[in-house]
């Protein structure tokens, strides 16, 4: 049995009462669907005075397609279960529905909201325990409360994993993220929302909360598709996970290459977007060559660190499988 | 330790519970309105044991603070029963098929199981429904196999009755 600590609940119905009861409660969290926070807190990683609800905000439920703006906005409460299922989305962006539909769970699904998911506390092996397990090796770590990383011995930085199942995918969409805080509103890239410390891996200020997320429209052919690696494909987290996005000359998967972007996750706190992928543009989608460029590309940038299950080498070995997988199985949907 | 009053409807029946803020409607459930039925398992929402219904959508109450049910509808294993005057055909076919072993799962299942019946619509699901419909509730004692066997049961009754239901109104027009 694992007992939460005790905090107050203000349950306001607008953004702005979420932005005042932040700034009226120092040390306040925000919470959502709860699936993160709550278990962050039942294991003591947090022990906040008072949870700010975003429960009866019904202005972040809304998920519209602006054709003005040439946008697809997300509110932040939309659960990944509507996220996964809806028409638009789906039609839009096959690949964040596929991702969201694949997150933990069913139950988990109905529960964790989008905002929530993007803002997903990083993860370690060494953090996601028990209050007496973290005891058991000495006092916690940078993450929890002690002083040293059991993952990168003498590391002074953090490396717990940005784990979350949509982050990826959608920065590989070109999204932004809508915060408002007690500056006012602001919008910014997601690529560059996150960075590379695991205690505080977002560049949300203090008493800011994220309202939306943005999908720009598609403009031109593509193909995109999310892959991820976990032991038993449900519940569990991903030990890798791939978000790639090529734009094609045609909506074949024998067109030429236009561009490919390829992001991945569980690494450090800051998803990586994989770079020189030159050589593949110009390249049929069903060439070969464009499936092995990409995939030893992305082994050979990314590095994962021993933070999750599972051995480092291995998982570096599965992500050239995996993206690998993800581009033939893209050309092999048609 | 100040106490909130919450009003919500619990298996159909509108209550009024004191709680703590901090506490979890899977705590008010068991520890302060005695429905036991819903089990407490990881406490962290990797097991499903915990599993509810909130307005018709099946949640973990380990992981749904208590105040956030506040105005909504519960339901638990115990109003499954209710609401079918005794025995829900989902019990019923879980007792046939033998897919109760050590039971703690067995309630967070039926009501994930009730879910996808409802969604279905009289509609048969398929295998593969019914494994995704289930993936967050786990079992270590039966391997899922009769439990699958359970729920595609009931389903198929459901489809026959939807079907000849139909079958007499086209009949009766």
């Amino acid at each position: 049995m694992l007992r939460l600590p005790q905090f107050q609940v203000e349950s306001p119905d607008t953004v702005e009462g979420v932005v005042a009861a932040l700034q009226r409660h120092a040390g306040a969290r925000v919470i959502a669907g709860g699936t993160d926070i709550l278990p962050n807190l039942k294991h003591f990683l947090d022990t906040p005075p008072v949870l700010v609800s975003l429960a009866r905000v019904t202005a972040l439920r809304g998920l519209q397609r602006d054709d003005a703006a040439g946008l697809l906005r997300i509110g932040a409460g939309v659960t990944l279960t509507q996220i996964a299922e809806d028409a638009q989305v789906r039609a839009l962006f096959p690949s964040l529905a596929h991702a969201a539909g694949i997150v933990a769970s069913p139950v988990i699904r109905n529960m964790g909201t989008l905002g929530g998911n993007v803002n997903l506390d990083t993860r370690c092996r060494y953090v996601n325990q028990s209050e007496f397990w973290r005891g058991s090796i000495g006092g916690g770590c940078l993450k929890s409360e002690g002083n040293v990383c059991h993952v990168v011995p003498k590391g002074r930085n953090c490396v717990a994993a940005m784990s979350s199942d949509n982050v990826p995918v959608l920065i590989s969409l070109d999204a932004n993220i809508v915060l408002v805080g007690p500056e006012g509103r602001r919008v910014l890239p997601l690529a560059d929302y996150f960075h590379a410390d695991g205690v505080a891996h977002t560049l949300a200020r203090p008493g800011e909360v994220t309202v939306e997320l943005q999908l720009p429209l598609p403009a031109g052919p593509r193909r995109a598709r999310y892959t991820k690696w976990s032991v038993r494909r449900s519940i569990d987290f991903p030990l890798l996970s791939v978000a790639l996005r090529f734009d094609l000359a045609a909506d074949s998967p024998h067109a030429e290459v236009l561009a490919a972007k390829v992001v991945v996750g569980v690494l450090g706190a800051k998803p990586r977007v994989v770079t020189r992928l030159d050589e593949a543009l110009g390249k049929p989608l069903s060439d070969p060559a464009v499936a092995r460029i990409v995939s030893e590309a992305t082994h050979a940038q990314c590095k994962p660190l021993d933070n999750v299950p599972y051995e480092a080498a291995y998982r570096r070995e599965m992500l050239r499988v995996y993206t690998r997988r993800g581009v033939e199985a893209m050309v092999a949907e048609g | 330790m100040s106490h909130l009053l919450l009003s919500m409807t619990v298996n159909g029946e509108a209550v009024q519970v004191a709680a703590p803020a901090h506490h979890t409607l899977l705590e008010v459930l068991r520890y302060k309105l005695d429905l036991i039925g819903t089990k407490q398992g990881c406490d962290k929402g990797d097991c499903g044991a915990c599993t509810v219904q909130i307005d018709g959508v099946p949640q973990l109450s380990c992981l749904t603070l208590a105040v956030h049910a506040v105005g909504r509808a519960v339901t638990t294993v115990e109003g499954l029963g209710q609401q079918a005057g005794g025995c829900h055909p989902l019990q019923d076919a879980f007792d046939r098929w033998n897919a109760a072993q050590c039971g703690f799962c067995t309630p967070g299942i039926l009501l994930s199981a009730e879910a996808l019946l409802r969604r279905c619509a009289g509609r048969e699901p398929t295998r593969l429904q019914v494994c995704e419909a289930l993936a967050g509730n786990l079992c270590r004692c039966t391997g899922y196999t009769k439990i699958i066997d359970a729920v595609l049961d009931v389903g198929r009754q459901m489809a026959v009755a939807a079907a000849a239901s139909a079958g007499e109104v086209a009949h009766a027009e």
